[in-house]
C-alpha cells in the first residue's frame, strides 16, 4: 500500500520569522513541483503555502523519504535544516489525511472558522493538477478534502461566529447594514488600533474612510495610507452626516460625542443608522447614544462578550467537525487499503462469479426439458467464458511493472468494473 | 364542475399552507437551504390550487366567492400569497416566509372552520369598479401585512442589537437596515395600492348609490386606516421615522385593518357588512 506523508510548519509550530522564509511563492511552488515530479523516489506531491503555513504532501515511491524532503526544503528556501526542521511536523498516512482534512476545514487556522483556507488549498490543487505532480492518490485525497470541508462549514456552526474584536465588529456591522460597500466610516483618532480596525473594513470594501484625529498630521497620514480624507477633530460633528460607522480609539479622558450631539446630528442624517465601534479605554463614546432610535453604540467590553460566548459555542461545534472528520478519515483509508492488487484481484473475480451465478440460475430455471448432463455442461461452459474473460485483466494487474502506476490501473480496474461499495456523496 | 370540486381544491391548499408552515418552522430551527425551498414551492403550489378553487367557484354560481367572511378570508389569504411571492422573488428575505406562512395557515383554518353562511344572489356585486376595488383593496392589505411582518422582524433583530445579547435571531435574520427597506417597499406598495382601491370603490358607490359617500361605519374605518398609513409615510419622509418607530406603526396599522376587515363589519353593520357574515 501506498504510503501518505505530509511535511509542514504552521503558525503553532513556527514563529513568523520562520514561516516567511519558508513560504513558496507561486512560481517557486511550481517550480518546486517541477523538481519533485523529476524525482524518481517522489510519485505525487503537491505544496501548500499560506501566511501561516507551509506543507508539502506527497506520496513516496518507495520508503518514507522523509530526509529527503527535508533536505528538498532547505535547497528549496535556501535555508540550513537545523534551522527548521525542531519546527516541523511529519504526519504519515491517517494522521496526514487527517490533518488535511482538518486545515481544509479550518480546524488549525490561526482563526478556527475562517473561511480563505479552503479556497487556498484548491488554488494549491489546481497548481498541482495543472503541473501534473498529482496523481491518483492524491486527487481522491484533495477531493474529499474538498466534500469534507464543506460538510464541516454546512453542517457544523464553525465559521458562523466571531471571535476577534474586528471580526464581531464587521459580522455586527453586517447585521445592522445591508450593503457595507455603500457605507463611509469615519475614524477618530489615528492610533494603531484604528489602523488594525481599517485594515479589516478594508477588505470589506466600504465606500469612505473619514480620518479625524486632534493632531490633524497623523489624521492627514493614515487617510492617506487608506485613500480617505482627513477632517479636523472639531469637524467630528458636523462629518456624522456623511458617515454611517465611527470607530472610535482616541486617548482622550472624557466623551469624545455626546448623547445630545448624535440626537442633532441625527436629524441632519434623516435618521439614517448610525454605528459606533468603541475600541477606547476608557471610553469615547456616551454609551446612551445607544437609547437614540437608530443608533447602535458598542464598546469594547460588549464585543468581547460577544467573542466569549462565541468561543464557548464555537467549542462545540468543533467537537462536532472533529466527528465528521474521523468518519471521512476512515473511509479514505478503507478506499486506500482497497487500492492493492490482492484485494482487487478478488473483488473481481467474486463480481464476475456473481455474475455468471445469477445469469446461469435464470437461464437454467426456465428450460425443465434438460437433462442433468446438459445442465452441467451449461455451468461449466458460463464459468470458462468468466473465467476466460477475467483472465487477462488479473495477468495485467499482477504484473504492472515497475515502471507503471499501480495505483492508477488499480483505481481505473475498480471504476470499470464499478468494484468499489458504493458510497454516499456528500 | 361543481361547488364540492372547489371546496375539495380548496382544502387541499390549506393543507399545503399548513405544510409550508411546517417547513419553514424547520428552516427557522435548522436553517438548511433545502427546507425554504421546499416550503416555498409548497406554498406555490397551495396558491395556484387556491386560485383554481376560485376559479372553479366564479364558474359555476357566475359570482366571486366573496359572498360570506369564509370566502373573503379566503380571497383575502390569497392576496397575501401572491404578494408573499411577489416580495419573495424581489428580496430573497427567506424569512419572511416563517411569517407569511404562519398568517396564511392561521387565515386557511378559519376559513375551513367557518360555516358557510347562506349566499344569496346579490346584483349589485357586479361590474368593472367593483372587481377593481376588491382585487386592490385585498392586494394592498396584503402588502401591508407583510410590512407588518417586516416589522416584527425589525423588531426582533434591533431588539437583539440593542440589547448587546445577539441570540437566536442573531444570525437567522438579515441586518435591520434591509429589513426596514422591505418594510418601507411593502408600505408604499401597499399604500398605493389601497389608495387606488378607495378611488375605485367611491366610483363604484357613485354608479350604484349615486354617491361617492355614505358615511358607512367600513368608509369611515378604511379612510382612517388609509389617514394613518398616510400619516406614517409622511413622518417616514419628512421627519426621519424610521427604522423601530416606522415597524412599530406598520404593526398597529395592520392591527387596524385587521379591525377594518373584521370587528367593524361585525359589530358596526353597514353595507360592507354582508361579506363578513
Amino acid at each position: 500500500m501506498s504510503q501518505i506523508i505530509l511535511i509542514g510548519a504552521n503558525h503553532k509550530t513556527a514563529p513568523v520569522e520562520l514561516r516567511e522564509k519558508l513560504s513558496f511563492s507561486n512560481e517557486e511552488t511550481i517550480a518546486a513541483l517541477d523538481l519533485l515530479k523529476q524525482d524518481k523516489d517522489i510519485k505525487e506531491s503537491l505544496i501548500f503555502s499560506t501566511c501561516n503555513r507551509t506543507e508539502i504532501l506527497y506520496i513516496p515511491a518507495s520508503g518514507k523519504q522523509v530526509d529527503k524532503i527535508i533536505e528538498f526544503i532547505s535547497l528549496q528556501r535556501d535555508i540550513d535544516i537545523s534551522e527548521f526542521k525542531s519546527s516541523l511536523y511529519i504526519y504519515k498516512n491517517d494522521d496526514a489525511i487527517r490533518h488535511i482534512f482538518q486545515v481544509a476545514s479550518s480546524l488549525d487556522s490561526m482563526m478556527v472558522g475562517e473561511p480563505q483556507i479552503l479556497g487556498q488549498i484548491k488554488e494549491s490543487y489546481r497548481t498541482a493538477v495543472s503541473n501534473k505532480s498529482s496523481g491518483v492518490l492524491l486527487n481522491r485525497l484533495m477531493h474529499k478534502t474538498f466534500s469534507i470541508a464543506k460538510k464541516v462549514r454546512k453542517e457544523t456552526g464553525i465559521g458562523d461566529n466571531a471571535v476577534s474584536i474586528s471580526y464581531a465588529a464587521i459580522k455586527l456591522a453586517n447585521k445592522i447594514f445591508s450593503n457595507l460597500s455603500q457605507k463611509s466610516v469615519m475614524l477618530l483618532g489615528a492610533g494603531e488600533m484604528a489602523e488594525l480596525a481599517v485594515e479589516h473594513l478594508i477588505s470589506n470594501r466600504v465606500k469612505n474612510i473619514l480620518v479625524a484625529n486632534r493632531t490633524f498630521k497623523n489624521a492627514v497620514n493614515l487617510a492617506q495610507k487608506f485613500n480617505g480624507q482627513a477632517v479636523k477633530f472639531e469637524e467630528r460633528q458636523d462629518a456624522l452626516k456623511d458617515v454611517d460607522i465611527i470607530i472610535s480609539s482616541t486617548g482622550a479622558t472624557d466623551y469624545v460625542l455626546t448623547k445630545k450631539e448624535v440626537k442633532q446630528a441625527m436629524k441632519k442624517r434623516h435618521h439614517n443608522t448610525l454605528f459606533f465601534i468603541d475600541i477606547a479605554v476608557p471610553r469615547d463614546i456616551d454609551p446612551k447614544i445607544n437609547k437614540i432610535s437608530n443608533a447602535y453604540v458598542y464598546d469594547i467590553d460588549d464585543l468581547k462578550n460577544i467573542i466569549e460566548s462565541n468561543m464557548n459555542q464555537r467549542e462545540k461545534e468543533t467537537v462536532k467537525a472533529q466527528r465528521f472528520i474521523e468518519e471521512a478519515v476512515l473511509k479514505f483509508r478503507k478506499w486506500l487499503e482497497s487500492l492493492a492488487i490482492v484485494p482487487t484481484i478478488k473483488a473481481l473475480n467474486d463480481k464476475i462469479s456473481s455474475i455468471v451465478e445469477i445469469e446461469y440460475g435464470k437461464t437454467i430455471s426456465s428450460l425443465d426439458h434438460l437433462s442433468q448432463q446438459d445442465i452441467d455442461a451449461i455451468k461449466r461452459m458460463t464459468q470458462a467464458i468468466a473465467s476466460r474473460t477475467i483472465h487477462d485483466p488479473i495477468l495485467f494487474l499482477r504484473n504492472t511493472g515497475d515502471h507503471r502506476d499501480d495505483n492508477l490501473y488499480l483505481n481505473i480496474s475498480r471504476q470499470l468494473f464499478n468494484l468499489d461499495i458504493p458510497e454516499k456523496e456528500d | 364542475m361543481n361547488l364540492q370540486t372547489a371546496d375539495m381544491v380548496l382544502q387541499i391548499s390549506a393543507m399545503l399552507y399548513f405544510t409550508s408552515m411546517a417547513g419553514y418552522f424547520l428552516f427557522l430551527f435548522n436553517q438548511k437551504q433545502v427546507w425554504q425551498k421546499t416550503s416555498l414551492y409548497v406554498i406555490s403550489t397551495a396558491i395556484v390550487l387556491h386560485f383554481i378553487s376560485m376559479v372553479v367557484y366564479t364558474i359555476t354560481i357566475r359570482q366571486i366567492p366573496i359572498q360570506n367572511l369564509s370566502q373573503s378570508l379566503s380571497i383575502a389569504a390569497f392576496f397575501l400569497g401572491c404578494m408573499f411571492l411577489f416580495f419573495q422573488y424581489k428580496f430573497d428575505l427567506k424569512i419572511l416566509g416563517v411569517f407569511a406562512s404562519i398568517l396564511l395557515s392561521a387565515t386557511m383554518l378559519v376559513v375551513l372552520i367557518l360555516p358557510d353562511a347562506p349566499i344569496e344572489k346579490n346584483s349589485v356585486l357586479k361590474g368593472f369598479w367593483l372587481y377593481s376595488h376588491i382585487i386592490l383593496v385585498f392586494a394592498g392589505e396584503a402588502a401591508l401585512a407583510l410590512a407588518c411582518g417586516a416589522g416584527i422582524l425589525y423588531l426582533l433583530q434591533e431588539k437583539g442589537i440593542k440589547a448587546k445579547k445577539p441570540g437566536f435571531f442573531f444570525k437567522r435574520l438579515p441586518s435591520v437596515d434591509l429589513l426596514d427597506s422591505v418594510g418601507y417597499t411593502c408600505l408604499t406598495t401597499g399604500f398605493a395600492l389601497l389608495t387606488i382601491g378607495l378611488i375605485t370603490g367611491f366610483i363604484y358607490a357613485k354608479a350604484i348609490w349615486g354617491r361617492f359617500w355614505g358615511w358607512d361605519p367600513k368608509e369611515i374605518f378604511s379612510v382612517g386606516t388609509w389617514l394613518i398609513y398616510a400619516a406614517l409615510l409622511h413622518l417616514r419622509l419628512y421627519s426621519g421615522w424610521r427604522g423601530r418607530k416606522s415597524a412599530i406603526m406598520t404593526i398597529i396599522g395592520f392591527l387596524i385593518i385587521i379591525f377594518t376587515f373584521l370587528g367593524v363589519n361585525i359589530l358596526l353593520g353597514g353595507h360592507h357588512q354582508p361579506f363578513t357574515k
